[in-house]
């Protein structure tokens, strides 16, 4: 019993930093989680992590002139965010080119002039914080800030639900009866740069993508409807932190890593043990009904 | 005195500048029953799209009649056959128009739900994943979504492609079923033959229309073969149709005013 309390309990028992950390990182997977279903089934997985990239500007400006502090830099990346996802969402919604090619452009530019910013003040130490976070410093300010975002993207996302299932299942449709078309894309690449921007405060701007999609990519092996799979997505999301976090403190690694690791580890598993992954497919379907 | 319920003014509908509906004057009567027929981009899908309004015209205009509600099935849906969704959520999102973004469904909407998929033949299919459904099934299971937005205005693309001939004739009853509650109705069909059965009124478009009113007149022998002579591709340097320069080197439908208009105004090569 001991035991058991000394591997799960105590660490977050007796470390104010570790339920900090366990707090936020938990918050993070409840705002970020059913983003990244989202982005899961408009095919925009990777525009997740091209957002991450293009915010780096943002953060890297925040941090030129105000140093190493948290409220900075997530203005800053939630500034140069925005103006790449409403830059390539125009693009595509206005021109011939479709999302993912202008989002990679936007994203390339965004990115270079982010590391030329970095590079022009900073050590390498600095850069590695910028990308990979400081989860285990979490102070008062940044979990507020998570807070704030989460219920920004929560309440988001239960007003604009319909419209944002209608746009992805039926665009042509949602546009025939209505003009949310449009407004909810907008709305919704909006709550995609705030989550990561609120996650590159615990996990840094490369793995905070980790969160929002590797538990959206495992859920979608187990159901065949949106409001359960958010709802696996944020679950695979608390465990993938929870066991993260432990990991990270017995095995004194970097929390981040850790993190998504887990992440990786439910999305193998999901893939073999899902009731739509591999092993029910093929091995167990050997009997079918007659109708 | 019958009501309009489409009014086209001197409309204009393309893309990149080359017109697909070249200046379409006309009404559509309140309750009537269209085929809209041509050869592939005589611009039928075109008219659709501008009368429902996800096409914006290049010149003139479609009005509505005031409070008229239009549901819209077009011919390439851009519908995700892959989103994890049930039949029930596809066909529930004709709601729309009753309870908008916000408004809670109700066991009444529910009802209604089971009873448009009862209507198509697909009683019971509620809990069915779309990505398992057929091609025929799906068409069927948007129609339960028409039949549940109730509009005034119903236009229809092409519903009967890929479609197996029993299902056709379920469609064309539900269409008929429409036609008798006094909405109005346009439905882009191919075969001709379905057309004569079970259209009173066609309107026959290559660009401009060729013919348009009672379905006999419309898709007589000469009126088919004008239509067939339509050029259908872009001439890239076609001269530009000036507003007052369609007198001397075109010669468009401008005269065209409801059913009943000479069938002299062929597209002539311009």
């Amino acid at each position: 019993m001991d035991a058991l309390y000394g591997l799960f309990i105590a660490p977050f028992a007796d470390f104010g930093f570790m339920q900090r950390a366990l707090f936020g990182s938990l918050m993070l997977s409840l705002g970020a989680c059913p983003i990244g279903v989202f982005l899961m089934l408009r095919r925009m997985s990777l525009s997740g992590d091209a957002m991450a990239h293009a915010i780096l500007p943002g953060a890297a400006a925040g941090f030129l002139f105000y140093g190493l502090e948290i409220l900075p830099m997530t203005i800053g990346g939630l500034i140069a965010g925005i103006i790449v996802a409403l830059g390539a969402g125009a693009v595509s919604r206005f021109t011939i080119q479709r999302e993912d090619a202008s989002m990679a452009a936007f994203y390339l530019i965004s990115l270079a002039i982010g590391v030329l910013m970095v590079s022009i003040r900073g050590s390498s130490v600095d850069l590695m914080h910028v990308l990979f976070g400081t989860v285990l410093a979490l102070n008062n300010e940044a979990l507020t800030l998570i807070g704030g975002i989460v219920a920004v993207t929560l309440v988001s996302l239960a007003i604009f639900w319909r419209a944002l299932v209608a746009e992805c299942l039926d665009p042509l449709f949602l546009r025939s009866v209505s003009r949310m078309g449009s407004p909810v894309h907008f709305i919704f690449l909006g709550l995609v740069v705030l989550n990561l921007v609120g996650g590159f405060q615990a996990l840094g701007t490369l793995l905070s993508v980790g969160l929002m999609m590797l538990p959206a990519a495992a859920a979608r092996f187990w159901t065949v409807r949106v409001e359960p799979m958010c709802v696996l997505a944020v679950l695979i999301g608390f465990a993938s932190c929870i066991a993260g976090l432990l990991l990270s403190y017995h095995a004194s690694l970097p929390s981040g890593p850790a993190i998504i690791l887990s992440a990786g580890v439910v999305y193998f598993a999901s893939i073999l043990f899902g009731t739509r992954g591999i092993l029910r497919a093929r091995i167990i379907h050997h009997r079918h009904r007659t109708a | 005195m019958t009501q309009t319920c489409l009014t086209f003014r001197d409309l204009t509908l393309g893309y990149n500048s080359h017109p697909a509906i070249h200046h379409l004057d006309g009404t559509i009567r309140k309750g009537s029953l269209t085929a809209v027929v041509g050869a592939n981009g005589s611009g039928k899908s075109t008219l659709m799209k501008g009368i429902v309004g996800v096409l914006k015209p290049m010149a003139g205009e479609v009005a509505r009649a005031p409070g008229v509600r239009a549901a819209y099935l077009p011919q390439q849906s851009e519908l995700d056959r892959s989103f994890p969704a049930r039949v029930v959520d596809l066909v529930s999102l004709g709601l729309w128009p009753k309870r908008g973004m916000l408004g809670r469904y109700t066991s009444e909407d529910r009802a209604a739900v089971s009873q448009a998929l009862m209507a198509v033949g697909l009683g019971g299919f509620e809990k069915r994943p779309i990505d398992t459904l057929s091609g025929g099934q799906l068409q069927r299971t948007l129609f339960a979504r028409v039949l549940l937005q109730d509009a005034d205005l119903i236009l229809l693309d092409e519903p009967f492609n890929a479609v197996d001939a029993k299902t056709v004739g379920d469609l064309i009853a539900l269409i008929k079923r429409w036609h008798g509650e006094e909405r109005t109705i346009m439905v882009v069909v191919h075969d001709l033959d379905l057309v004569r059965q079970n259209f009173p009124e066609t309107l026959l478009l290559a660009r401009q229309p060729i013919a348009w009113g009672e379905t006999r007149e419309t898709l007589k022998p000469e009126n088919l073969l004008r239509a067939r002579r339509f050029h259908e591709a872009w001439e890239e340097n076609a001269p530009w149709c000036e507003p007052d320069g369609h007198g001397h080197d075109h010669a468009h439908g401008h005269d065209h005013h409801g059913h009943d208009h000479d069938h002299d105004a062929g597209p002539r090569a311009a």
